[in-house]
């Protein structure tokens, strides 16, 4: 492995790093986000993941979903926002403005509409909204960094067939919004309103008919070019793998159960459940060797995803443990409503998941160094624009 | 290679076979172009290669077929990834991954092959096609030469002695099927692969092929044959045969070069007439005088940041029939999206019968102007033939039964209960025709006409069109089909990268064009001819 190959930084051959390490990347700000309701806090996290995310998102279609996940997260804040103002929740005292409230009949007692909007109940809706959004962000950030087509690429063979379901599943979503727009469009062209709830109702048919064309010229495509070819397995060895999967999904389902249920003895569930997520990965692994898969050009883990994973868990790491041992510092105060402080320790590990912006190697076709990011990739085809 | 033995395919609830009592051998090596109308059984044929068909279809196959001394019987599509590679028709829909270089890899990881091997391979592949500039590209990102290339690279990495395509270039301008074709005829000269190929646009395929198969259809036997055999009887044929026919050259060019080596002696017969004839051929246009039908002004249209329309300025009247061309992305589609409100200039304007386009809703848009897609089943929403004739009536507030009329005129025949899907392409463009026309629009445009037409129904739509525009109508038509172009087109207009390059008569813009020349132009060059109807007219009064 040599260190050029696998080096760090934009010096680095530009290559794909690898979709896990991202994606722990990702989840271990988002453990960091959900352990607090500091504002300053959450918005260290999102300008981190946002700048690392400007630095190394390659030009490509799934890329590109990043700013939708910021909008939705601005969405959530808001509804979050209206429901405190609409709702109420009668916490506080610093009242800013009274809305005319609305009696409400007996059944729905506890439930205000209208009435006093406090500053502290509105602050809290702010930073509750905005633990959402900051979760929307890490989840998109993940999302536009790492192909999802190369995450499910890495898992292993016997669920290969699964995660080849779930790309289709993505690639089709895209496809029916063009769908839903081409409908519209025919719908338009005819005289008939595109709009409104007559119109949505007219174009479901036409944009189903469409998918379900889609589904089966893709799966004749794959079904040409060997998708679920198999090797020989013996007979011993199915029976085995089989009856692995079946005695695990039980073993799961009768713990599952047990946890649930109160009458049960509490020291049977975790065995029983352990024993049956065990039984089923083995039946998982043995049905593995059926396939005859190979992989072209697998992505290595290498010091660089180290890194970049490895930030990830250590900023959750210290956030947790912070919040075990100072969890005053985590939380922003809003009764009485005061200006937040940045918990420093939680911070500086923050700041250090920014690391993966300069270490992490380019996506390949995205040469920062020459400045020169393929315009061509963003021509939209003329299929699409009509 | 490829042996078919007395094979008969039906399908379940079909009465009738589509394919019956079919023999066929492809020896190794050979390119064959499979030819033959919409629903004749073409694609059934190809899809039987591979065992698609049945295993994948259901039906019935009665008989064998065998390749590579494997039979179909016994391998079902995937156990015979290795030795047959199927091009879909749409290379989009057969994507399975979203980069250049894993869809290439698919193939190969499927099978099982080594990672050493899938490396080279890859790299090989990428060579062939001309595709190593693309390879870290999303497959959305490429245009439609493009993802043609990769269609057939992603089953060519496999190494399958056989490759079958099913109209790779149809839906291509005519630079990007050059760029195809000229690979494919790679593949068949330096590795020997054996091509299964069907095609409409015979002009674009003929000449590489070694044989031609004609699928008659109905259950009718097929017709085989070395292309210029089958071409001298064929009843409809491309332009340059037609020409030679005309001409009573022998042999029977099929190409622009063999015929441009024997039109000598044709070319100092026409000299005389070239200036008459010119002149002719044009005065038949009916241009109604008064205010433009149609006019695009300095017209910017953006889509997000892609400028589709940078300034283009477009004017046609009543009576005229303008072809819009360019290369695939030019912003021809963009240009008829904008006449009918689809797209709202940022500067400039678009105005249709002297009203900004971008407000027109409801009635007022479709009693102005018309537009058929490129796919003109998008146009279509009901179940039957009937339903979908009487709501075009209602949306057109038009008399019932008046669509119906519009049909009959256009394609007679076609009955009330079919659904459109069934329909043949051009009955289909024929529907879609009918629904625009109803409510009476003085403009009509038309994106990509004849794609998936044959010479048949291109015949109908040409004759069609050029009534349309004898009624005083306005027709404005995208398209990459020369032809056509040349066929019905008064006026061509040339895109380039959202702005018009050149704007004239037809004889004009289109002659001396390298890439827009229709095949008798390219024969007959520099005199201005652009069909053999003209070049026989003026034999015929000469």
């Amino acid at each position: 492995m040599s260190s050029v190959k696998h080096g760090l930084g934009a010096s680095a051959v530009p290559r794909w790093l690898h979709p896990l390490a991202w994606w722990a990347w990702a989840l271990g700000l988002a453990v960091v986000v959900s352990r607090t309701t500091n504002p300053l806090l959450i918005g260290l996290v999102v300008a981190v993941a946002g700048w690392v995310v400007a630095r190394r998102r390659p030009d490509a279609p799934w890329a590109r979903s990043y700013a939708v996940f910021l909008k939705l997260g601005l969405v959530v804040i808001a509804i979050r926002v209206a429901f405190t103002v609409v709702l109420g929740s009668g916490f506080g005292s610093t009242v800013l403005v009274t809305l005319p409230s609305l009696p409400l009949p007996g059944w729905a007692a506890g439930v205000s509409l209208g009435g006093p909007v406090t500053a502290e109940e509105l602050l809290l809706a702010v930073y509750q909204g905005m633990v959402l959004a900051a979760l929307l962000a890490c989840v998109g950030a993940a999302n536009s960094l790492a192909s999802p087509a190369r995450l499910l690429a890495s898992v292993p063979a016997a669920l290969y067939e699964v995660g080849v379901a779930v790309v289709v599943a993505m690639t089709f979503a895209p496809q029916l919004v063009q769908d839903v727009g081409r409908v519209r469009t025919a719908r338009r062209l005819r005289g008939r309103p595109d709009t409104g709830l007559k119109a949505l109702a007219g174009s479901v048919m036409p944009v189903l008919e469409g998918a379900l064309e889609r589904a089966v010229d893709l799966a004749a495509a794959m079904d040409s070019r060997g998708y679920g070819r198999v090797g020989p397995m013996s007979t011993a060895l199915r029976r085995t793998s089989g009856g692995l999967l079946l005695l695990g999904m039980l073993g799961i389902c009768a713990g599952v159960y047990a946890l649930v249920d109160s009458g049960t003895p509490g020291g049977i569930a975790l065995p029983l459940l352990a024993t049956g997520v065990a039984a089923a990965t083995v039946g998982v692994l043995l049905s593995g060797r059926r396939s005859i898969r190979t992989r072209y050009r697998p992505d290595p883990w290498a010091l660089p995803e180290w890194i970049v994973a490895g930030t990830g868990v250590l900023a959750a790491a210290v956030a947790i443990a912070v919040s075990a041992t100072d969890p005053a510092a985590l939380v922003g105060q809003v009764s009485p409503p005061a200006w937040p402080q940045l918990p420093l320790l939680p911070a500086a590990a923050v700041l250090l998941a920014a690391l993966p912006g300069v270490v992490a190697p380019l996506p390949p076709g995205m040469m920062s160094t020459r400045g020169t990011a393929p315009a061509a990739g963003r021509r939209a085809p003329e299929e699409v624009a009509a | 290679m490829i042996r078919f033995d007395d094979v008969t395919v039906t399908y379940d609830g079909a009465a009738a076979p589509v394919l019956s009592h079919v023999d066929l051998h492809v020896p190794e090596g050979e390119l064959v172009l499979v030819v033959g109308r919409t629903g004749s059984g073409k694609s059934t044929l190809l899809r039987c290669v591979n065992g698609l068909v049945p295993h994948f279809t259901g039906g019935t196959l009665r008989g064998r077929v065998t390749v590579a001394g494997r039979d179909t019987r016994t391998h079902p599509p995937r156990e015979l990834a290795d030795v047959v590679g199927v091009v879909p028709q749409d290379p989009l829909s057969g994507f399975v991954t979203d980069l250049v270089e894993d869809e290439l890899a698919y193939g190969m990881e499927s099978i099982g092959l080594a990672p050493d091997v899938m490396r080279r391979r890859v790299e090989e592949t990428l060579d062939l096609l001309g595709l190593a500039d693309l390879r870290h590209r999303p497959l959305l990102s490429l245009s439609g030469g493009q993802r043609q290339r990769v269609a057939i690279g992603a089953v060519l990495t496999t190494h399958p002695q056989v490759l079958v395509l099913d109209e790779p270039t149809s839906a291509l301008d005519p630079g990007a099927a050059e760029e195809v074709l000229a690979a494919l005829q790679r593949l068949v000269h330096d590795l020997g692969v054996t091509v299964l190929l069907a095609e409409h646009r015979l002009e674009r395929v003929v000449q590489y092929a070694d044989r031609v198969v004609v699928v008659p259809g109905a259950g009718e036997p097929l017709v085989v044959g070395t292309p210029a055999e089958v071409m001298a009887h064929a009843p409809v044929a491309p332009p340059v045969v037609e020409l030679g026919r005309l001409a009573g050259w022998s042999p029977l060019p099929l190409s622009v070069r063999d015929a441009r080596r024997a039109a000598g002696p044709l070319r100092e017969r026409l000299e005389p007439l070239a200036h008459d004839a010119a002149l002719r051929a044009r005065s038949s246009m009916h241009v109604v005088d008064g205010e433009p039908a149609v006019v695009v002004e300095d017209a910017v249209v953006r889509h997000g940041g892609v400028v589709a329309l940078r300034g283009a300025t477009v004017a046609a009247d009543r009576g005229e029939i303008v072809a819009v061309m360019g290369r695939n992305g030019a912003g021809k589609s963009t240009l008829l999206g904008s006449l009918v409100g689809l797209h709202t200039p940022s500067s400039g304007s678009a105005t249709v019968c002297g009203v900004p386009a971008s407000g027109l809703r409801g009635r007022d848009l479709v009693s102005r102007v018309g537009l058929v897609p490129q796919e003109p089943t998008d146009l279509l929403v009901a179940d039957r033939v009937a339903d979908e004739l009487a709501s075009a009536d209602r949306d057109a507030g038009a008399a019932p039964g008046s669509s119906r009329t519009i049909l009959d005129s256009l394609a007679p025949g076609i009955h009330d209960d079919i659904h459109p899907r069934d329909l043949s392409e051009g009955q289909r463009l024929a529907l879609a025709l009918a629904v625009v026309l109803a409510s009476d629009p003085p403009v009509l445009l038309l994106d990509e006409p004849t794609r998936g037409l044959d010479y048949a129904a291109k015949k109908r739509l040409v004759a069609t069109l050029r009534r349309l525009a004898e009624q005083g109508r306005c027709v404005v038509l995208a398209t990459h089909d020369v032809e056509l172009a040349a066929e019905v087109a008064t006026r061509v207009v040339v895109l380039a990268d959202g702005e018009v390059v050149a704007d004239g008569p037809a004889t004009e813009v289109v002659v001396g064009s390298p890439m827009f020349a229709p095949q008798v132009s390219k024969v007959l060059a520099p005199q201005p001819w652009l069909t053999v109807a003209e070049v026989a007219a003026a034999l015929a009064a000469s």
